[in-house]
């Protein structure tokens, strides 16, 4: 049904139709809309047979969750930033249990300096932990790469994390169609685990592995994530089949044909992106750009052929490796190996910072005359910067950081206001 | 595992009147490890080191447990020595459904897994988390006290032997004061563990008014099976805390485990005793009270404290006070007794 909704509510809505059994909960903005959205339809009964737990912490929502799958429930929870690391090692022992858990990230950066607006280094930072990352570009395919997930999940019996924008997503009123109950059982059958906690049948699961299979079991995980490449897609079409809709799959290539520069990123910004294709295909610059909706497993194969055709990659990203540069272009120039050509890194949106056509546009304009350098901060303020430096190496205790920046931010403001007054 | 070794005849040990249960006794009174039909939750062939209090406890409070639900137990356990000398894969001594996750997240895995189970329409399997002092008092502590307060249906069993032994014996909040441990080294003016103020959980765990909280010592093994016996009659979060000497980390003979464990009782140090609602119910008497320096002198941990001509008078004042405030805080010594 269409409806005009927060893409947190929709969200909700579709774990609801997707029937978990036990839903863990722990408040961290921006993921609070969308635990307290299932908690409310439990509690309304409109969700029935399902556990709503409130938790003490994001490390005991994960746990539970474990413990819920390992005893044959379908088992959700969501998280975001700090909730991600206070879990994490939560988020490793799940998918070393292959466990098909399914969390959703309201993408978040991580602090300090505290922050609550969104960058993907919640996300980048358990991007190894063996989960299944897929991010959403708009509310319509975050609510659709839910019911896939758990799809997706219990084939391999793998962790899934859907990944959508905090606020931008999240928090953003949207039309989004929500699809109904009949649908959704149709496309995911019921939980039929692999391996279960049961009197009859009795498993040690989650024993001590040594040198001699440690390996082995290892390799394993990642070989579930190369069958995932092939499921991926799979599963979209059949979820195209059911909902007549394109939805997920491993990524979505905009514009590309005969691209001189191909722009690739993750997530919602892909529609900023997309705006400054049109526009610069109108001006008749040769540009397009891909989405990467499977971040993990990384489609290699499938973005070397997406890029085969242009001459310089710009990756606009909302992460990063601080002593390296992007962690996501990173994995692009894997992709790029046979066939080298400039990958530039942008860091972009860090801490909730827009990122406008404007800019994306500069920076492709200067990608394609040759004059982005490798690693670029999207409008980077460079002069307070430069400032922060200076000081740091004059004065030893020079104070923290993030506040001197703040404070020279704010008296330029003032001096700017000042000017405009008189 | 074969068809023979997963239905493992059971072995019976004499280890006392306590345990095995005396010939004279009627049948209803008898331990369910002296019956035929014990489980055998833990099997033989596990790797615990000779007269592990820890492989001992477990064994007693799991059979126990395996009886009282029918068969129906799921069994969570926190990273630790039980675990590890449980599951050198891809052998294992659990002939019970058994899940490892983490260190400090057991309580929440079982309350996923009594969740799942509940709404799985299979409110039979009973859910049992276990875990070491450490897992319990420090590292789980925050994921317990969750469980409790929401009184989740699940009975955990914390087995204490007063230190970190997996990883060689390190402090823990539950290791006594002037204990030795690889942290806490007998160097210096104050050798061993200092003198703090304690972390009680059995306290703890009743000012969270769950339906029922016990102390039981691998001393009396036939007072351990009728605490878990009395945990699993029970629905909501219920906490046994029992403990478990290590040989190995308290410098004591394997062949004394027991009588170290029924000397802590005797001292006062360790109070047996159940609680119900955050009150307590009922109390085991010491018959036969002794000075700490009886229940510490077997111990190399605490040798310092007995150099000859050096004997640490002060500090084992300060350990024997903490005894008599438990006998006179719980009223432990029976009538006729004297301390
Ligand atoms: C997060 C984490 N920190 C530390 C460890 C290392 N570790 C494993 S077992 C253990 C000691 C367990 O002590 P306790 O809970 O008292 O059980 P015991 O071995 O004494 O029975 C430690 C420190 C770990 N596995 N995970
Ligand atoms: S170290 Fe202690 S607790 Fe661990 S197996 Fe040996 S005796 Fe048991
Ligand atoms: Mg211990």
């Amino acid at each position: 049904m269409l409806k005009q909704v927060e893409g947190s509510v929709a969200v909700a809505e579709a774990v609801a139709l997707c029937r978990p059994e036990v839903v863990c909960a722990y408040p961290i903005t921006p993921q609070t809309h969308i635990v307290e959205g299932v908690g409310a339809l439990v509690k309304s009964g409109a969700l029935e047979n399902c556990e709503f737990i409130n938790v003490e912490s994001e490390f005991a929502a994960l746990s539970v969750a474990i413990g819920a799958s390992a005893a044959g429930a379908r088992a959700y929870t969501a998280t975001a930033s700090q909730g991600i690391l206070f879990m994490a090692e939560a988020v490793y022992n799940a998918a070393g249990l292959g466990l098909p858990i399914v969390m959703t990230v309201g993408n978040r950066a991580i602090g300090a300096p505290i922050n609550i607006w969104n960058d993907h280094t919640d996300a980048m930072s358990v991007k190894d932990a063996g989960w299944i990352q897929l991010f959403a570009e708009t509310n319509q395919e975050a609510v659709d790469l839910h019911i896939q997930a758990f799809r997706l999940a219990e084939e391999l019996s793998c962790p899934v994390m859907v990944c959508m924008d905090g606020f931008i997503l999240t928090h953003a009123y949207e039309r989004v169609d929500v699809p109904s109950q009949e649908e959704v059982d149709a496309f995911l059958p019921p939980y039929d685990p692999v391996q279960v906690l049961d009197p009859a049948d009795p498993y040690s699961i989650g024993a001590m592995v040594g040198p001699d299979a440690f390996t082995e079991v290892r390799y394993l995980a990642h070989d579930k994530q190369l069958q995932a490449l092939q499921l991926i897609p799979e599963i979209a079409s059949v979820f195209k089949d059911v909902f007549g809709r394109e939805s997920g799959g491993l990524l979505h290539a905009y514009r590309t044909e005969g691209a001189e520069t191909i722009v690739v990123a993750l997530g919602s910004v892909n529609g900023t992106i997309k705006e400054v294709v049109d526009a610069m295909r109108e001006d008749g610059t040769a540009v397009g750009s891909v989405s990467i909706c499977s971040f993990r497993p990384f489609p290699l194969a499938e973005l070397k052929a997406a890029l085969a055709g242009a001459r310089n990659i710009v990756v606009v990203e909302k992460s990063l490796a601080p002593g390296l540069g992007g962690v996501v272009a990173s994995n692009v120039r894997m992709a790029m190996q046979e066939t080298p050509r400039p990958v530039h890194t942008v860091i972009a949106g860090l801490g909730g910072r827009p990122i406008t056509t404007a800019s994306i546009r500069r920076v492709v304009t200067a990608a394609t005359a040759g004059d982005l350098p490798d690693v670029h901060f999207l409008d980077l303020d460079e002069a307070v910067v430069a400032q922060e430096i200076a000081r740091a190496k004059a004065t030893r205790r020079s104070g923290p950081a993030a506040e001197n920046i703040l404070k020279h931010l704010a008296s330029a403001k003032s001096t700017d206001n000042a000017g405009a007054l008189s | 595992m074969t068809e023979e070794s997963a239905l493992q005849r059971v072995k019976f040990y004499q280890t006392g009147t306590h345990t095995v249960g005396n010939r004279l006794m009627d049948d209803a009174a008898r331990s369910v490890q002296a019956s035929m039909d014990r489980s055998n939750a833990i099997t033989s062939g596990h790797r615990a080191c000779q007269g592990c209090g820890e492989a001992l406890g477990a064994r007693y409070a799991l059979d126990t447990a395996m009886q009282a639900a029918g068969g129906q137990l799921v069994a969570v356990n926190a990273t630790g020595c039980l675990e590890v000398f449980t599951t050198p894969y891809p052998e294992t001594s659990w002939q019970i459904p058994w899940l490892h996750s983490l260190f400090g997240n057991a309580p929440a895995v079982a309350t996923g897994v009594a969740a799942a189970m509940r709404r799985k329409g299979r409110d039979k399997v009973k859910v049992v988390a276990q875990g070491g002092d450490g897992g319990t008092t420090d590292i789980g502590f925050g994921c317990l006290s969750g469980m409790f307060e929401r009184n989740d249906d699940v009975l955990y069993i914390c087995y204490d032997n007063e230190a970190y032994m997996n990883t060689g014996v390190q402090r823990s909040s539950a290791t006594p004061p002037a204990a030795r441990t690889a942290t806490t080294p007998a160097l210096g003016d104050a050798p061993g563990n200092v003198f703090g103020t304690g972390k009680n959980m059995p306290l703890i765990a009743m000012a969270h008014n769950i339906p029922y909280v016990a102390t039981a010592s691998v001393a009396d093994l036939h007072d351990l099976e009728a605490k878990v016996t009395r945990a699993m009659s029970v629905s909501g979060s219920r906490y046994i805390h029992i403990m478990v000497p290590c040989p190995l980390g308290w410098g004591s003979a394997p062949c004394d485990t027991i009588r170290i464990a029924r000397l802590a009782v005797a001292c006062g140090l360790f109070p047996l005793f159940e609680a119900e609602q955050g009150e307590v119910v009922r109390i085991s008497k010491i018959r036969r009270p002794v000075p700490v320096e009886d229940y510490l002198r077997p111990q190399r941990r605490f040798a310092h404290l007995f150099k000859k001509g050096h004997e640490d008078k002060k500090r084992l004042a300060v350990i024997q006070r903490m005894a008599d405030s438990n006998i006179s805080r719980f009223d432990l010594l029976a009538e006729g007794g004297t301390s």
